[in-house]
């Protein structure tokens, strides 16, 4: 009798041994809405400041040429396309912020709390398209050009 | 009834204690640290590059070590429904011969390009043995770029082997044909009247293009079976050696007829005397119709044929080539670091013999020649070349040898020789100096062919790591119905003992692998292709030159694709029409490709990497509206990166 009591607990113990409870993850759905004031936000990457002088019309112009090959695969002015509209964009944000975004893409994606809450807007994240410093600095006058 | 419980206690204790772990622990390789030196964490990049010809599947993989991590397979001689090679019209020409578009080959040997005769990371050269070809691949984008036929060959096995500074890339016959090719009875290879060629390659490190690759000059040799070949370094640096065997001239049952002579011979060819004889006009224009195919990046891959070759006959050239007696049969010839020995694989004899670079020199001031030479190559005594036979079977009980069968050696930096032992399934180490001495004996599962040490054919090995490339496989993994995935298994050879690490699947059939210590390739490896650099004829570097260019009945579509969308949208063509699809990926970032696909073309998949352009060709043959789509997923959108093309 005792012996079948032993084997009966031993059983037990073996056929449990294994099981483990999974634990259930929980979405941390907590966060604010307040964002600090987005002109604030310089963004991250090499563009540490940016002075601006009065409008520049031939860097405005060089500017436009890289965006027309460059961004408007994903990029129109007045109208939301794959992103968004980029009219208003240099009084929405800093132009360090733009130019961080254009230079240093992936990683603005990835750490940048304003891109990661569009990212939930727009499903979709922007792509690096290898422009150099200097060029965004064109594009950048460009866009200045057009919330003139 | 008590020792009943305590049976059952340790039954169940048993139970207990295995419930919770799977399967059985393999034996020799977990007895010691071994999972400790093969693990690199996840996120972590392996130390060495490791590339291993694919075989029969006519392509090369690349393997990272020491955890053994499939990286990347590189189609060379066959067309690649991954990424879309040889299909393309981009790369298509790269696999054209002078008997047309060849698809398929069996690349044997991938030998990295040498300065001062170490691996510097450069190129890639690997043969394909059916259809004599070399290839050349780029290491900053791990692509075949360029492909060159060797004429007046066959069989091309001992191929591609380098000299110190990729002077040339050598390639030789290991299946001796009329040459130049003409049909006469079979029977005349044993009259002599088949020949095989030694072919000198140069290669252009300075140009821009990927036109590299040019034949030199050819040695015509009498017809045996050239195998294995090695150059020399440091004293040895002007010389580079040449396996043989089929010294019968047997055309049948070669297994019996061609096992007859006790020694066959290594061939030892005096490459900068066959420059100087060049140079001096004794080669003579030969009929030597062959293919010569390049890809320069961002544009499409070029095929020239050309007709003529300079042939140089030994007779023209005295002191160009001596053989040299080896028994017996061999199929490698290892130079060692130093330059000063020569080691044959004697596949059947029962030694392993060492030849004296320094002694071959003497034998031919004092011409100690045999009686018999061949096709004005004269024969060095045996005897006066020698530096020391390595006694390594057992004739008594085979089984007891050391090593039976020895095919190929390699060496480390303190020394040592590893040769493979086809036939007693191990590899065995041994010390190489002023004597040849047995060290160590380690099995290989199954049926070793290469062995293979990270910078071991070099004049200064790396020496940690070696790789036996197994032929037969067997029990070693799970079963996979008849058809098994050969075997490769990795030592450690740094310490006094060699220890087996761990042991891994490979694709195809890899004969030979090279490999080369990552930090000389990892840098330079590129990350995109520039969209600034595509040369293209029909690329479009952004959305506005996107569109469609009818001539005729040919459709030219010019297509961009970025995440996550293509344009144009949609496209019309008619019934009939010739249509071609240039994909453009207008990414710039790292690891972005876009596939392409078509529906009822037969070209299912085009792979295009960031900046590239890939073009797919058919004839829209059904009236209706076929959906193309993106075949690699790129990003949250992908499922709507789809559009169609009518057919009217």
């Amino acid at each position: 009798m005792k012996t079948k009591f032993l084997f009966l607990v031993i059983m037990t113990i073996f056929f449990t041994s294994c099981e483990k409870k999974s634990e259930v993850l929980v979405m941390d759905t907590g966060g604010s809405d307040k964002q600090e004031d987005p002109l604030k936000n310089k963004g991250i990457g090499p563009v540490k400041t940016v002075k601006l002088g009065p409008l520049d019309v031939a860097l405005a112009k060089k500017g436009k040429k890289i965006f027309s090959t460059k961004c408007s695969a994903c990029h129109a002015i007045k109208t939301r396309s794959v992103g968004p509209a980029l009219i208003g964009i240099t009084k929405r944000r800093s132009p360090e912020w733009v130019m961080n975004m254009i230079v240093n893409t992936n990683e603005m994606v990835e750490k940048d709390p304003i891109v990661k809450a569009m990212i939930a807007t727009y499903m979709v994240k922007m792509t690096y398209q290898d422009i150099s410093k200097k060029d965004a600095r064109k594009i950048l006058e460009y866009f200045r050009q057009i919330d003139k | 009834m008590k020792t009943f419980k305590i049976i059952l206690l340790l039954i169940i204790g048993a139970l207990l204690t295995n419930s919770c772990t799977g399967g059985s622990s393999g034996g020799d390789i977990l007895a010691s640290d071994a999972a400790q030196k093969v693990y690199v964490k996840p996120g972590e990049w392996d130390k060495v590059y490791w590339f291993m010809s694919g075989g029969y599947s006519g392509n090369l993989t690349v393997h990272g070590i020491p955890s053994g991590r499939l990286l990347k397979t590189i189609p060379v001689f066959s067309v690649f429904p991954e990424n879309g090679y040889g299909f393309e019209l981009e790369t298509k020409q790269l696999l054209n011969t002078s008997h047309g578009f060849l698809p398929w080959d069996d690349s044997h040997h991938p030998t990295l390009s040498q300065t001062d005769g170490d691996s510097d990371g450069r190129w890639l050269f690997i043969n394909g043995n059916n259809t004599p070809r070399i290839a050349r691949i780029d290491l900053s984008s791990f692509e075949t770029k360029e492909i060159i036929e060797i004429p007046n060959s066959a069989g091309n096995h001992a191929s591609p082997y380098l000299t110190e500074n990729t002077e040339y890339v050598f390639a030789a016959t290991r299946f001796s044909v009329p040459v130049p090719q003409k049909s006469i009875p079979i029977s005349d290879f044993s009259k002599g009247k088949f020949y095989g060629t030694i072919t000198a390659i140069t290669v252009d490190g300075k140009t821009k293009s990927e036109s590299k690759m040019k034949i030199a000059w050819q040695l015509l040799v009498p017809g045996f079976n050239y195998d294995i070949s090695h150059c020399g370094k440091g004293p040895s640096h002007d010389w580079c050696f040449f396996s043989s065997y089929n010294t019968e001239q047997a055309y049948k049952m070669l297994e019996k007829n061609a096992s007859k002579n006790d020694k066959d011979f290594i061939l030892a060819v005096n490459w900068k005397k066959a420059e100087a004889c060049v140079a001096a006009g004794k080669a003579k224009p030969f009929i030597g119709k062959h293919a010569h195919n390049y890809h320069n990046e961002g544009t499409i891959a070029v095929s020239k044929i050309k007709n003529t070759i300079k042939m140089l006959r030994p007779k023209d050239c005295p002191e160009v080539a001596y053989y040299i007696p080896t028994p017996k049969s061999p199929h490698g010839v290892d130079v060692d670091p130093t330059g000063k020995y020569i080691v044959a694989g004697g596949k059947l004899a029962a030694i392993i013999p060492v030849h004296s670079f320094a002694k071959m020199k003497v034998a031919i001031k004092n011409k100690k020649f045999e009686k018999k030479s061949y096709g004005s190559i004269p024969v060095l005594k045996y005897n006066e070349v020698i530096h020391c036979e390595l006694a390594v079977v057992n004739t008594k009980d085979t089984s007891k040898s050391l090593c039976f069968g020895p095919l190929h050696t390699e060496f480390d930096n303190k020394g040592n020789a590893y040769t493979s032992c086809f036939l007693s399934n191990n590899i065995l180490k041994w010390h190489l100096g002023e004597t040849c001495e047995a060290r160590q004996k380690v099995p290989a599962y199954y049926n070793i062919g290469h062995v293979s040490v990270v910078g071991g054919a070099n004049k200064n090995p790396y020496g940690k790591y070696m790789l036996s490339l197994n032929k037969v496989t067997q029990d070693r993994y799970l079963p996979t119905g008849p058809e098994m995935a050969h075997a490769a298994q990795l030592y450690d050879i740094s310490g006094d003992k060699i220890k087996m690490i761990l042991d891994f699947p490979t694709m195809g059939e890899p004969h030979y692998a090279n490999a080369i210590a990552a930090e000389k390739i990892q840098k330079k490896s590129k990350r995109i292709y520039k969209l600034s650099k595509n040369s293209h004829p029909y690329a479009a570097k952004s959305e506005k030159e996107a569109g469609v260019i009818r001539k005729g009945k040919t459709v030219h579509v010019k297509l961009t694709a970025i995440r996550t969308h293509f344009k144009p949208d949609t496209v019309t063509v008619n019934q009939g029409d010739r249509v071609i699809f240039h994909v453009t990926n207008l990414e710039q970032d790292f690891d972005y490709p876009h596939g392409f696909a078509v529906f009822g073309t037969p070209i299912p998949n085009l792979l295009v990497m960031p900046g590239q352009t890939k073009s797919i060709e058919f004839t829209a043959k059904k009236k209706g509206v076929f959906p193309f789509y993106c075949t690699d997923f790129c990003s949250a959108l992908h499922q709507e990166m789809q559009n169609y093309i009518r057919v009217r």
